[in-house]
């Protein structure tokens, strides 16, 4: 059986990451001795604005994931539902919300924010969440309203995110006590622009047969471009990234040796299993090439205009992919299905995330019908792991990948 | 009373009721949430339905949604895969929460029924632009009732349908005003009665309905009372039992914050200005919904205001499991009334589940304990 970190290992970007990464939150946990503010932001949300006045921007969900990888969400939940949230509750804000009263997690919690940025693309769960954590830190909260766009991108919804935009604007200008810096911001729009084109080229070296890395890789890879998102040296690392994955297809080197199968994800990572659940595809000689997720931070690219980056912006984080209806969210998958050319589609069925899992049992059935391809739906949650039962996931992989098996040949 | 045995017949049996109301009103509009602009519908010459779950087993919608999607959701949807929802002409979604923002996909890609529209109110209830918004969205789904009514809604209509609903709203409040004052004077099940029925009856019946109600009720000599006054807290109650429960008790209920109560009744809409300006401003001045923002600690403001206006002894929240607004705000709420000396419990309930048992024991110990 192939050891899924050792593959790891071998990728030189992944010693890179981990070192920027710790810079990153270095900076942000000194930012008080350095006089620099800190916003706290969803993941979906506009951060360009923010390093366009200096603030930095400090994300709870990778904190999150952070907290799952590490195997402390079990401890952090727990500690959220003895102070009153119920266990029914998204992980990332209950490990969140509790690390923030009890200073846990992998960083003994993150810096104190200067205000709260609250984008509800992704959930209305965030919007409860951020006024949780604006009580508690009794700091200026602004939230974004993105409207979901179920069929479309309506003039109403084009007229309220932009007129928002300029709300942000002046939100920073009133919180900084600064004028806001448009030139900075022209360039921190390129290079965000700039990011995100390379993180989905990053993405589609997985095309390849066999693939440079898998969806493992990429949720491991992706914290940069939520969190460094708009600099240059998210800029330089996926560059140096796009470079190694073209290096290792030239020298045929794939991240699942033997590979025989090809697999598409749906939803957030189950952050404790990943190890466990890379092998457990490998031991199939099976790659999951690429998912969902990652690839939402590159989604909209065809939105966005650089000399326009503040207006198209609004629509750039409206219609990202949790904010559109859920048969436009097939069309999607569809897409990448033909794009990846897999043999078959692995749902995480999320108790944290509604807006990503209700919905899904109709992709699948869509997925069966137009892709014609099986699909695995595995129940469990991305932080919390006492919704998760090795023993009947491993079961349900294994007769998975033994129709995929049969079909295959 | 008879006037209340009407609002208690009706809502016993939707279906029937539905069809008899079909005779007068050219189409019925269902919806699940109370920022339904349900002014609008009824303008268009439509009839506004609140949906409700039958509380019938998950079958078929066990195919769309996941166990861990609250009951409410997966009971309408199943009643609307199962055909009991087929007196309806089309529905629709305000956007309320994840859960019911997806239903919505389901259920138009579904296609079940004719007329669909998703009216995405904003989540933000505090700014200008967000008031801009919600005109906008209005005057969209205005146009497009009336491209289904095949008619123009004028701002007359528009105007007699707010002070239909101004007038029904308004008894609805004299309603509770009369409880608080005299509890008993209304049995609970009858309030949850008239308080359901005006969601789902013909609304120029409730509104001659509940006048007289309010004046047969302010010469009725009130009983006397010792029960203890509870303020229930939460989204739904559609669960007539409980209103007896607490009764049984000892408790009486003398205000809510519901979304089938004082949520959805209280404040009224100007009449004397642009009806959609009027509309508008007040949805986002009403008591404002979890799933929406107005400022951080608006609702822990409001049930401990509530409680002191009516002399609660304690507070009962009801929230449905996996209703995630509601439970977010749950420890903070509870925070605001221990802070003010206010007792409080939580039930967590399953709309389908009917098993009132435990729950029985649990609640007669927190009413003699207050």
């Amino acid at each position: 059986m192939s050891d899924p970190s050792a593959q790891k290992a071998k990728m030189k970007s992944a010693k890179k990451m981990r070192d920027l990464m710790t810079a990153y939150y270095i900076d942000a946990l000194s930012a008080g001795q350095n006089n620099k503010r800190v916003a706290w932001i969803t993941s979906g949300g506009p951060v360009e604005p923010l390093l366009a006045m200096d603030i930095i921007p400090v994300y709870p969900e990778n904190h999150a994931a952070m907290i799952g990888s590490a195997k402390m969400g079990e401890d952090l939940c727990t500690k959220a539902e003895e102070m009153g949230y119920s266990t029914d509750l998204c992980s990332y804000a209950r490990a969140d919300i509790s690390c923030s009263v009890v200073k846990g997690g992998p960083l003994g919690g993150l810096p104190k924010p200067d205000m709260l940025i609250c984008c509800n693309n992704i959930c209305g769960t965030v919007l409860k969440w951020y006024e949780v954590q604006a009580r508690f830190y009794n700091v200026p909260l602004f939230i974004l309203d993105t409207p979901i766009c179920h069929t479309g991108y309506t003039p109403e919804i084009a007229k309220y995110v932009r007129a928002q935009i300029d709300e942000y604007i002046a939100f920073l200008e009133v919180v900084t006590k600064r004028k806001f810096n448009h030139e900075k911001m022209a360039t921190v729009g390129k290079l965000s622009l700039e990011g995100q084109k390379l993180w989905q080229k990053v993405l589609n070296t997985t095309a390849h047969k066999p693939s440079p890395m898998s969806a493992f890789d990429a949720f491991f890879f992706l914290a940069l471009i939520v969190t460094l998102r708009g600099t240059q040296i998210a800029v330089d690392f996926y560059t140096e990234l796009v470079q190694e994955m073209e290096e290792r297809i030239q020298n045929g080197i794939s991240v699942v040796p033997g590979e025989r199968y090809r697999l598409l994800w749906d939803n957030l990572p189950i952050w404790y299993q990943l190890k466990w659940l890379s092998g457990k595809f490998s031991e199939h000689n099976a790659c999951l090439v690429a998912d969902t997720y990652t690839s939402a931070w590159c989604g909209t690219i065809k939105y966005i205009d650089e000399n326009r980056f503040l207006d198209s912006m609004a629509e750039a984080y409206t219609r990202i992919y949790l904010n559109i209806g859920v048969d436009q969210m097939a069309d999607q998958v569809l897409e990448m299905i033909k794009f990846y050319d897999v043999d078959g589609f692995v749902m995480h069925s999320n108790r944290s995330c509604k807006p990503y899992s209700f919905g899904q049992l109709d992709i699948m059935g869509i997925v069966q019908e137009k892709a014609g391809i099986p699909v695995l739906m595995i129940e469990a949650d991305m932080v919390d792991p006492r919704n998760f039962s090795q023993s009947q996931v491993e079961t349900r992989i294994d007769a998975f990948m033994e129709i995929i098996k049969q079909n295959k040949g | 009373m008879e006037e209340i045995k009407i609002f208690r017949d009706a809502i016993k049996d939707i279906p029937t009721l539905a069809s008899n109301i079909k005779k007068s009103h050219e189409k019925i509009v269902g919806y699940l949430c109370s920022y339904a602009p349900e002014e609008l519908i009824y303008a268009a010459g439509f009839h506004p339905m609140r949906l409700f779950s039958s509380k019938s087993d998950i079958i078929l919608a066990e195919d769309h949604l996941q166990t861990y999607c609250c009951s409410l959701v997966r009971g309408v949807l199943e009643d609307s895969l199962s055909g009991r929802l087929d007196f309806l002409d089309g529905t629709v979604f305000p956007h309320t929460c994840d859960s019911i923002q997806r239903l919505s996909d389901i259920w138009r890609m579904k296609g079940k029924y004719d007329l669909f529209w998703d009216v995405v109110l904003p989540v933000k209830l505090n700014t200008q632009s967000a008031k801009i918004y919600m005109k906008d969205v209005l005057n969209r789904f205005k146009t497009d009732l009336e491209r289904a009514a095949g008619t123009t809604i004028t701002d007359d209509d528009l105007n007699r349908s707010i002070s239909t609903f101004n007038l029904i709203r308004s008894h609805l409040s004299k309603l509770y005003q009369l409880q608080s004052r005299n509890p008993g004077i209304l049995k609970g099940e009858d309030l949850y009665s008239i308080v359901k029925g005006a969601m789902v009856m013909d609304r120029d019946e409730v509104a001659r309905l509940l006048p007289l109600i309010v004046e047969t009720l302010e010469k009725t000599s009130p009983p006397e009372s010792r029960a203890k006054r509870i303020v229930l807290s939460g989204s739904i109650c559609d669960s007539p039992g409980i209103y007896a429960m607490l009764e049984t008790s000892g408790a009486v209920i003398v205000g809510d914050d519901l979304c089938t109560g004082q949520r959805w009744f209280e404040g009224r809409i100007l009449e004397n200005k642009d009806p959609i300006t009027a509309i508008a401003e007040r949805y986002m001045d009403r008591i404002v919904c979890p799933a929406k923002h107005m400022n951080p600690v608006v609702r822990g403001e409001n049930i401990v205001a509530l409680a002191r206006e009516n002399k609660a002894d304690g507070v009962v929240f009801m929230l449905l499991k996996f209703c995630d607004p509601h439970a977010f705000d749950y420890p903070y709420l509870k925070e605001f009334l221990d802070n003010e000396g206010i007792k409080n419990m939580l039930i967590e309930m399953d709309d389908q589940q009917e098993n009132l048992g435990q729950l029985s024991t649990r609640l007669e110990t927190f009413i003699h304990m207050i």
